[in-house]
């Protein structure tokens, strides 16, 4: 019976009118606490956190660094999910909500790879290098571009969504690779110093400005996420009356 | 859940399982390609490669570091804490080189089984702290 309620209400949430109106009602506070985020995160990242004691002020690549990774992985994983909706469920929103996180994904996937290789020539000696975690993290911003190229290509045919999930699917091979890549192979990238199960490798004082950072990435994703779906939910529904009487007014 | 998403999602299941197969075997095969460097232990038993460059990678052993009187000649040991290889370097090292840290040094074995390097890059590792800190736990 419960699971039937939660079902009900996924399925509800899924209707276009619904999304438009709850998402703008979320929107400012989301905008609200994104920033609150960043202030605190840049302040504590810049001012407040010590140098670390091997790289000094150099360290602080870090909380840009970090952020960008996990949220790059992060996106496509929501993607991933996204696709599966669409296979199974042909739930419209998924395929919208794939297609407007594929740019941002993009973008901060490029972040993460110049962050990480301007940290690089100073701390290991190198821009770059093709270890494991460097090419894979390299093929996630391949992955982006080939669904934000496939969806430009195909554009409105009926079986456009369908190969894009199935695209996106395929690619989420790579997403437990980039994860587990400085455990399975030498690599010159050191490993984790945050995850869920172990002490973090980090010291408090660094450590929240680092959290707070990565909330606030995770809050700007979701912010541009919405506002970018929402207006593509009008421009697909504009002939529905929904849109129709919201324009009206 | 009705019987034609309960097919499709069947479907979506074994075929992501396939493709994570296909590419676990691939990756699996390749595995000494992918990884970045050879170990010590694998210069002694002999499976790093003869007469061609690749990377060697280790922690530099404590005071195993010579540097020449003149130039920028230097020698030291890396080690894998079970079998250590001998490495000679004619450049600049980077900052973050010392004994203790991790390097990855690319060159090539010389007769003498004394690996020459072109370059040495520094590892470090995902441990950050003040220096306060990293001085209270040396006193320890």
């Amino acid at each position: 019976m419960k699971q039937g309620v939660i079902w009900r209400t996924l399925y509800r949430l899924a209707s276009p009118q619904l999304f438009y109106r709850t998402s703008g009602r979320c929107l400012p506070w989301l905008t609200v606490v994104t920033c609150l985020l960043f202030a605190y995160g840049l302040l504590g990242a810049l001012v407040l956190a010590p140098p670390d004691y091997q790289q000094g002020d150099a360290f602080r690549i870090i909380y840009l660094h970090v952020p960008a990774a996990f949220l790059s992985l992060s996106i496509y994983t929501t993607m991933a999910f996204c696709a599966v909706l669409s296979l199974v469920w042909r739930i419209k929103l998924a395929d919208l909500v794939l297609k407007n996180a594929a740019p941002l994904g993009a973008w901060i996937t490029l972040l993460a790879l110049v962050s990480g290789s301007v940290w690089g020539k100073p701390m290991w000696g190198t821009y770059w290098i093709w270890d494991a975690r460097l090419t894979s993290e390299l093929l996630l911003l391949f992955l982006y571009l080939g669904v934000i190229a496939l969806n430009r290509a195909l554009g409105t045919r009926v079986q456009a969504n369908r190969a894009l999930a199935i695209v996106v699917l395929i690619g989420f091979v790579d997403i437990p690779i980039i994860h587990y890549s400085v455990q399975w192979w030498n690599t010159l990238h050191q490993g984790a110093s945050l995850s869920l199960l172990a002490k973090p490798k980090i010291a408090p004082s660094m450590l929240y400005p680092l959290l707070a950072m990565i909330a606030a990435f995770m809050g700007f994703f979701v912010t541009s996420l919405l506002a970018r779906v929402r207006t593509d939910l009008l421009w697909v529904e504009k002939r529905s009356k929904w849109v129709t009487a919201l324009v009206r007014e | 859940m009705n019987p034609v998403r309960r097919k499709r999602l069947t479907g979506v299941i074994i075929a992501m399982l396939g493709v994570a197969i296909a590419i676990g075997l691939a990756l699996y095969a390749l595995r000494q390609n992918i990884s970045l460097f050879y170990t010590p232990s694998q210069i002694v038993s002999h499976e790093a490669p003869h007469g061609r460059t690749f990377r060697l990678g280790g922690m530099v052993e404590k005071g195993s570091v010579k540097y020449a009187k003149k130039g920028l000649l230097v020698s030291f040991v890396l080690s894998d804490l079970k079998k250590t290889a001998t490495v000679k370097f004619n450049g600049i090292l980077p900052d973050l080189f010392r004994e203790g840290q991790g390097i990855v040094a690319e060159g090539r074995l010389n007769n003498k089984g004394i690996f020459i390097a072109d370059t040495v890059l520094a590892k470090h590792d995902a441990n950050y702290m003040p220096p306060e800190v990293k001085a209270a736990l040396k006193k320890n």
